[in-house]
């Protein structure tokens, strides 16, 4: 298993530039880029939706726009941030450090790599798209429950379609991360010696492989449901609307560890880099993200444990849900073990990482509350839901990503960021983030239902400080991107091994890496 | 050969494979928002065929050329094999829709289970047979398919052809040219009958039987497992079609011939696909 | 961290005072609704008492094990005895909060021996309320102040509104003491019926009936909402359950029976 670049017919071809390198490359770094810089987009776009959302709600009353509306913004923003901003993101890093992590000169199917990439801002146009049409866009959440998503007008095909291509992008880049990571790594370097990040993809991928298509079929049936006079979700006809739950969620459960586990496996690598001590308990933690990823396609009906399912059902679902905590306290008591008697030091990736582990910890915590079924028949539904899953995908993915970036940014440009600026994004961040997510508890358990534009008196006080947070969170990130331009301005001066603590084949290269990462395999012992 | 992995240039073709699908599916939603007839739809159709074409073209002449060593091979077969996994997600999607409606939520309506005061409240009359199109008799009464008849003999088509395939690829290691161009030819001609005949029986049961789409959760998830599979051996034979003429042109080796394993993968898929629609479909 | 620290202990310390500041579960006033807030308290303690304890270590370590205190890094990198350790403790504490939760959830469950049949139908977007016995049936739907100022632009002011979006125009009546079955199904969408302090929700779905049950210890007017999204007012279709005495209950059925009909525009 070598790998060595033919340099020869590398000289025959002349690059192409501007727009068409970026439109033709098979570069693993320049499709990294492309999905980064396209997940920030849409994560901005994304953002923009929910403060369109946090405004309406900043008090009682409507005040902006009409329900419809606000309920598209709901629909798009999560469709949005999930598809567009943080699974691009993901697919990024791991298009970025995946070969140089694993000793690969690119990754192994390059040209459907290029193809998972640019299916994306196509897809997104059409999404988009329809907010412009004069039925409106999608409105009946991202999880596009039947009989209320049949009712969507023009719109409905044209977002069923733009899933359909944006779950053909994640499982060609799922497959296409496989076959790097099974067939691509340097020699010496066995499965149980992988980078922990690598870890978390490969399994991530099994999961996106096994998810996305379900997902498919899902919306499939919704579409001949609507279009042809199927009756999958009609219960005239024998079937269920309960039915499309059921598969949507036996996608939409394993795509939130979908979500979190490249997070588990950056965390895992940060840590110790700023501990300056190996990663405790390196085989348990590839065991835990393999458990919790089986674990998840047997948990899906947590998600609706208010649509009456048999006594024996909910009973099953809460187990095998509470079960999950379980791996899940293995990484975090193994994050702490890293940390105990390390020499820590506390720059920016370090500061995401840490706030990582607690606030994902929060975020875990309220989901056990959730997994509780009887208590769940309270909290479904309301905004203590919505503080839930924003604890764990903001403070616990999106910080997993900004923390990534500011990791490898140096290997990626050969820049450094500047330090001071980077504490300052990351403490205005996590106060904001906060101030944003937590009174969602307090008005959620008060009783407040989620995906409402307007809500009763008692419940603004809080509104108004998630509000006011959002804001805040926004502004920070303005920051962020300053901070990222800033840095690309800089000249060359980061070292190849940018942290003192750092491990792993992508710092023996030079900083910024060279566009086919090894030449020649390193050998690993 | 080993010793250089082959890193691929800039290439155009996947950029183009995607407006082809955005111009399909564009045309595609128009045409059912009754917006616009199919003419978009089947340019866009078009077009990607031109891309795959044009796409495969190049990966054949690299391949022809030398260019790909074991690790590349090595890298198609995980792909190759990851793509079927998750085709095998797909219908499992499907099949958990005929599972669910067979198990759960007809009982349900008929007043199984949980379901005493769904009976009870809103569809008093209602019993659970299967074949069944629900409590409201949508679609009017159908009779429903056989086992027997087309469904039976289709299935020993595909069999036969999951062996004359297995023969063919004998054929190939082996240096056979003819037993390999006549498995091949064989294969397709199974592959298109099996479709002739469902088409029949598509058009048989709207004729004569009443069984349609609309006809309840039976229509459905009938249309939908035969439909999508229908679709499934279509698309191999078609690309058991292209490997035939690359076997004709002479293509592969006796030792590299990855080409020809991934479509022969792919069809033993779909035939396992198959038998599983028999059994739950028709049969059972 | 210090935030964090703040947080807890004014959230521990101030459970009593939760109900004035609507921070937390109404404790309510039936078996059920008592029952999820006994249970949603313990498992928030339980995991407040994990969060100090796992949060606690970290932040030691973090204070001690610092390059800038001279701190050298440790190399011991994994340990089977621990690791089996705090797999099984979690474990452990799991089956703890599973026990007490599934008696509760069988609990729930259990609609037998019911007196009254309540039937209640979820409408995009009001709810229709039959007595099934009693031969009572009506519509309820958002009350017209709140619906006059829920208007974009409608310049009312919504705090002077009584009960903002929480009022209707025909209150469900239901009898304390009573274990009142609701059965629950919708015309179009799926809706779900919840009233915080009397139940849990359940989802009200076309073409099936779900059940649940209610058994009001306390007089008294209870507000709650649809919780399943339902369109676009979905956030307007509220429930306001009036919980009377027996005897007041049959008095006003009998009342009913003779004076209202089934009308969708009323
Ligand atoms: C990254 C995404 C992510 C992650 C990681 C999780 C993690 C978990 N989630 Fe969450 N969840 C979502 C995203 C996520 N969730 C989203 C998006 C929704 C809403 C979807 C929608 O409706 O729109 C949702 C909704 C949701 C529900 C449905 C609520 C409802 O609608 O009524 C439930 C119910 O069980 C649930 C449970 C859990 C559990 C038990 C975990 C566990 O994995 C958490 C495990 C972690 C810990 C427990 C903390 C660390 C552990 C320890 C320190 C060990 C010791 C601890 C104990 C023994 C208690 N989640
Ligand atoms: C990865 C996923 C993800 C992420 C990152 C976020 C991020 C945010 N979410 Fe989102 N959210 C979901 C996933 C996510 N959400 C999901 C799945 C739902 C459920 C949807 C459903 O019910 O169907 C949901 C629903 C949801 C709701 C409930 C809506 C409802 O029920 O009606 C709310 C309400 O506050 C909300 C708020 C926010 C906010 C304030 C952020 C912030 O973190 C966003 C911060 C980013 C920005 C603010 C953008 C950056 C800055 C600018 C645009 C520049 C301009 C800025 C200024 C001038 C200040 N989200
Ligand atoms: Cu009815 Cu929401
Ligand atoms: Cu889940």
């Amino acid at each position: 298993m070598s790998t060595n670049i033919d340099h020869i017919k590398e000289e025959h071809h002349h690059q192409p530039s501007g727009l068409m390198r970026w439109i033709t490359t098979t570069n693993h770094k320049d499709i990294g880029s492309l999905y980064l810089w396209f997940s920030l987009l849409m994560f901005f776009i994304g953002g923009f939706m929910a403060l369109i959302i946090r405004a309406e709600l900043f008090q009682p009353g409507l005040q902006l726009v009409v329900p419809g509306f606000f309920n598209q913004m709901t629909t798009m923003h999560a469709l949005i941030m999930i598809f567009g901003a943080l699974m691009p993101a993901f697919v990024g890093l791991a298009n970025w450090q995946l070969p140089m992590m694993i000793g690969a000169p690119d990754m192994a199917l390059p040209r459907l790599n290029n193809w998972s990439f640019w299916i994306l801002p196509f897809a997104f146009a059409m999404l988009i798209s329809t907010l412009f049409f004069e039925s409106g866009g999608p409105a009946a959440g991202w999880t596009l429950y039947p009989p209320l998503s049949l009712q969507g007008g023009n719109s409905m095909p044209f977002v069923i379609f733009s899933l359909h291509l944006l779950g053909a992008s994640s499982i060609l880049g799922a497959i296409n991360v496989i076959a790097t990571i099974l067939n691509m790594r340097a020699p010496g370097m066995t499965l149980m010696k992988m980078p922990i990040f690598v870890w978390t993809w490969l399994i991530t991928a099994f999961l996106l492989i096994a998810a996305m298509p379900v997902l498919a079929g899902a919306i499939t049936m919704l579409l001949t449901d609507r279009f042809y006079g199927t009756s999958f979700f009609t219960a005239a006809g024998g079937g269920d609307p309960v039915l499309f739950q059921h598969i949507f969620w036996f996608f939409g459960h394993p795509e939130v560890y979908i979500l979190i586990l490249p997070a588990f496996g950056i965390i895992s690598t940060i840590i110790p880099a700023f501990s300056r001590k190996k990663l405790f308990g390196y085989d348990s933690m590839v065991y835990a993200t393999a458990s919790i990823a089986l674990l998840s396609f047997i948990v899906w009906a947590h998600h609706m444990f208010t649509v009456g399912m048999p006594l024996a059902g909910e009973i099953f679902f809460m187990f095998t849900t509470m079960l999950i905590a379980v791996p899940t306290g293995v990484k975090v008591f193994n994050w702490v073990a890293t940390m105990w008697k390390g020499s820590m030091t506390f720059e920016t990736p370090m500061l995401f990482s840490l706030a990582f582990i607690i606030l994902f910890t929060i975020g875990g915590f309220s989901g056990l509350m959730l997994a509780i079924t009887p208590a769940d028949f309270q909290y479904h539904d309301t905004y203590f839901v919505v503080a839930h899953f924003h604890y764990v995908l903001v403070p616990g993915a999106i910080f997993a990503v900004i923390a990534a970036v500011y990791y490898w940014l140096p290997k990626w440009t050969g820049k450094m960021y500047n330090e001071t600026l980077g504490k300052v994004h990351f403490w205005m961040t996590t106060v904001f983030v906060n101030i944003t997510f937590f009174p969602m508890h307090f008005v959620g358990l008060a009783g407040m239902p989620r995906r409402i534009p307007d809500y009763a008196v008692q419940f603004t006080d809080f509104n108004m400080i998630a509000s006011v947070g959002a804001f805040g969170f926004g502004l920070s990130q303005l920051l962020f991107v300053y901070i990222l331009f800033q840095t690309l301005r800089q000249p060359v001066t980061a070292a190849d091994k940018s942290w003192e603590g750092a491990e792993g084949l992508e710092w023996t290269l030079p900083s910024p890496a060279p566009y086919h990462s090894f030449d020649t395999p390193p050998k690993v012992d | 050969m080993s010793g250089s992995y082959y890193v691929p240039h800039e290439t155009k073709w996947p950029f183009l494979a995607t407006l082809a699908l955005m111009i399909m599916f564009i045309g595609l939603a128009n045409y059912m928002n009754d917006e616009s007839t199919l003419t978009l739809t089947f340019t866009g159709l078009g077009l990607l065929l031109l891309v795959i074409y044009g796409w495969f073209s190049y990966v054949v002449r690299e391949s022809e050329g030398g260019l790909y060593d074991d690790q590349v091979d090595m890298s198609f077969r995980w792909g190759m094999a990851w793509f079927i996994f998750s085709e095998v997600m797909f219908f499992a999607a499907f099949f958990g829709a005929l599972y669910y409606a067979r198990e759960l939520s007809l009982p349900w309506l008929a007043g199984d289970g949980s379901g005493v005061s769904t009976n009870q409240e809103l569809w008093p009359s209602f019993e659970n047979v299967w074949p069944s199109n629900g409590p409201a008799n949508y679609g009017g009464d159908f009779i429903v398919m056989k086992a027997a008849g087309i469904p039976a003999l289709n299935t020993i088509i595909l069999l036969i052809s999951g062996l004359t395939v297995t023969w063919a690829h004998h054929g190939l290691k082996e240096g056979k040219r003819n037993q390999l161009i006549s498995g091949l030819v064989a294969t397709v001609l199974l592959g298109f009958i099996f479709v002739g005949f469902q088409a029949y029986e598509y058009s048989h049961a709207y004729n004569d039987l009443n069984l349609k789409m609309t006809s309840g959760i039976y229509g459905s998830t009938f249309y939908m497992l035969t439909g999508f599979h229908g679709f499934h051996v279509t698309l191999g034979a078609i690309m058991l079609t292209v490997i035939l003429f690359r076997c004709i042109r002479g293509h592969f080796t006796n030792e590299n011939h990855f080409g020809f394993e991934a479509v022969a993968w792919y069809w033993h898929f779909v035939d396992v696909v198959w038998l599983g629609l028999f059994v739950f479909v028709y049969w059972l | 961290m210090n935030r964090l620290s703040i947080l807890l202990i004014i959230m521990m310390s101030s459970v009593s005072s939760f109900a004035d500041w609507e921070v937390n579960m109404p404790r309510g006033v039936s078996p059920t609704a008592n029952a999820a807030y006994d249970l949603h308290m313990l498992i928030f303690y339980i995991t407040v008492v994990i969060g100090i304890i796992v949060f606690g270590v970290m932040f030691y370590s973090i204070f001690h094990h610092r390059k800038s205190k001279g701190a050298k890094p440790a190399s011991f990198h994994e340990s089977t005895t621990v690791e089996i350790i705090w797999t099984v403790i979690p474990f452990v504490i799991l089956v703890g909060m599973a026990v007490p939760a599934t008696k509760t959830l069988i609990m729930m469950e259990d609609t037998r021996d019911s007196e009254i049949t309540l039937k209640v139908t979820g409408y995009q977007w009001m709810w229709k309320y039959d007595y099934v016995e009693d031969n009572v049936s009506f519509f309820s739907k958002l009350d017209n102040k709140s619906n006059e100022a829920r208007q974009l632009g409608s310049k009312i002011d919504v705090n002077k509104v009584d009960n903002y979006l929480l009022n209707v125009d025909n209150e469900v009546v239901l009898p304390t003491d009573t274990k009142v079955r609701i059965l629950l199904t919708a015309s179009d969408v799926i809706h779900a019926w919840w009233v915080p302090e009397i139940t849990g929700k359940k989802d009200a779905i076309p073409g099936y009936i779900n059940e649940l049950w209610v058994d009001i210890k306390k007089p008294g007017v209870y507000r709650g909402q649809c919780t399943e999204l339902c369109g676009k007012d979905h956030g307007f279709m509220p429930i306001v359950v009036r919980a009377v005495p027996r005897q007041e209950y049959v008095k006003w059925v009998s009342l009913n029976q003779k004076n209202r009909v089934a009308d969708k525009s009323e």
